[in-house]
């Protein structure tokens, strides 16, 4: 296993955490939001976070698809479900996600709703197929990297006829997302950290390219650097990172060349195109309307769109007072600065999205911030 | 669910389909999103699709790592409990 060795070689991780040091600048920070919720569980699970030098900070960032889904969706999901009595079936991720009052898809079905879990699109068409009695909805999440999947079970569905298959979709974009947070004047009115640069996505741009991300690069002046997943990744990313803020340039650099490519994933992309186009605007947690960041299924496979089959009531959705997701989500505040961050609060009895899924900050702060901080103590003793 | 794992193709079926070994599982996925694929090959699958190729030495590495973490038994096991 020469590969595997070579990338947690912690010779090369300090060398690459010495040269972060000699080259940031200790006059000025750099702010690094890494988008995806992968980076964030990598630079909290490796420590990668304690290697950085004080003025080289991260910024969690709204990439983790079960977080930014808003409770109104949720609520819809669960609506659908119970109201119409259909067989719901979803990612696991998604299940204990709190909605409005609590009320999540797992609660619904310990109240009798029919909610499924399933690994992939090709799990519910198989309920459509082995119930054709039933309504079968499958209720759809996620970035560009979940988006194909779905694409092709409405396809296949309309190969088969699968006339008791449809999807609720919510399938969200991250370029425009990353572009929000740089340009919407609600996050200026709320405060934002400053942003220097970008740890671009890693999956997700093995699908779309880094292309997409030439355009807001340029736009907002920030540089960009797709990254990879492994904690060396993140490190090499970094310091790539340091050296365009430092030399003033604003580029998409590519440290994950051995998966990403400038033009992505073709097929899948045309696949995307064909069954889904944008949606003028779309409700983000934390980040709220934001225009042409989601898909909607197009008119040509609209027997196959939830939302056009099934009618769900205007009734309000509310997030759980004093849950700070949102302003997590958006890098302004730290899952510590939340009022029920550890008390009220956990991955056992999650109140807010990003305690739920193990990408949410507030689930990596604390699976990772309170241990290490445990683990470190006693060693600190001894020293003294 | 952002989670990819590494796996070997050993056998391609009709309909865009393919068997994967995961780690001794045998696993069926599709493989509509990926051109040109053979027997051999090491993929990237993601709930149940093969999202892209990667070399044997990317495939191991990201293997041993995830297994490092150890979120690839969290992950083998979902794949079972939910594939039933
Ligand atoms: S700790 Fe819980 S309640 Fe607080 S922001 Fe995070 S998810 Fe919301």
């Amino acid at each position: 296993m020469k590969y595997a060795d070579e990338f947690r070689d912690r010779d090369l991780a300090k060398s690459i955490a010495l040269g972060i040091r000699q080259e940031a600048h200790p006059g000025r920070t750099y702010n690094l939001m890494e988008f995806c919720g992968g980076h964030t569980h990598a630079i909290f699970r490796y420590g990668v976070k304690d290697l950085m030098p004080e003025n080289v900070r991260f910024v969690h960032g709204p990439g983790c698809p079960v977080c930014v889904l808003p409770v109104r969706r949720l609520d819809d999901a669960v609506e659908i479900a119970e109201r119409h009595g259909v067989i719901l079936c979803t990612y696991g991720d998604m299940m204990r996600v709190p909605g409005t009052k609590q009320r999540s898809l797992i609660r619904a079905k310990a109240d009798g709703a029919d909610i499924r879990m399933v690994y992939s699109t090709m799990d519910a068409l198989k309920i459509a197929r082995d119930n054709p009695g039933r309504q079968v909805v499958f209720f759809a999440i996620g970035f560009e990297t979940t988006t194909p999947p779905t694409a092709v079970a409405i396809k296949q569905a309309r190969k088969e006829g699968l006339s008791n298959f449809s999807v609720f979709c919510n399938h969200v974009l991250t370029p425009s997302a990353i572009g929000h947070i740089l340009a919407s004047p609600e996050v200026r009115d709320l405060g934002t950290v400053r942003i220097d640069g970008f740890l671009g996505p890693s999956h997700v741009s093995s699908v779309i390219g880094s292309e997409p991300y030439e355009f807001f690069a340029e736009e907002f002046g920030k540089p960009v650097v797709i990254a990879g997943f492994e904690p060396l990744d993140v490190m090499q990313s970094t310091l790539m990172l340091i050296r365009q803020i430092n030399e003033g340039r604003h580029h998409v650099e590519n440290e994950y060349t051995r998966v990403v490519t400038r033009e992505g994933n073709l097929k899948a992309q045309d696949l995307v195109s064909k069954v889904f186009e944008l949606r003028q605007s779309f409700e983000w947690r934390g980040l709220g309307k934001v225009p042409y960041s989601a898909l909607k299924i197009r008119k040509d496979f609209a027997e196959f769109d939830a939302e056009k089959r099934f009618e769900v009531s205007e009734k309000v959705s509310r997030e759980v007072k004093s849950c700070e997701c949102p302003a997590i989500l958006r890098g302004v505040k730290k899952p510590t600065d939340c009022k029920l961050f550890g008390t009220v609060c956990t991955p056992d009895n999650p109140m807010g999205s990003c305690m739920v899924s193990s990408e949410g900050a507030c689930a990596a702060y604390w699976t990772y911030g309170r241990y290490r901080d445990k683990a470190r103590s006693p060693r600190r003793e001894v020293a003294a | 669910m952002c989670l990819a794992i590494p796996a070997k193709v050993t056998e391609l079926l009709d309909d865009a389909m393919a068997i994967v070994a995961l780690e001794g599982i045998k696993k069926k996925i599709s493989t509509a999103l990926v051109e040109d694929l053979s027997v051999g090959d090491y993929v990237l699958v993601h709930v149940g699709y093969a999202l892209h190729k990667v070399s044997p030495e990317e495939a191991s590495r990201t293997l041993s790592l995830m297994a490092e973490a150890g979120v690839l038994q969290e992950e083998l096991e979902e794949i079972a409990e939910t594939s039933k």
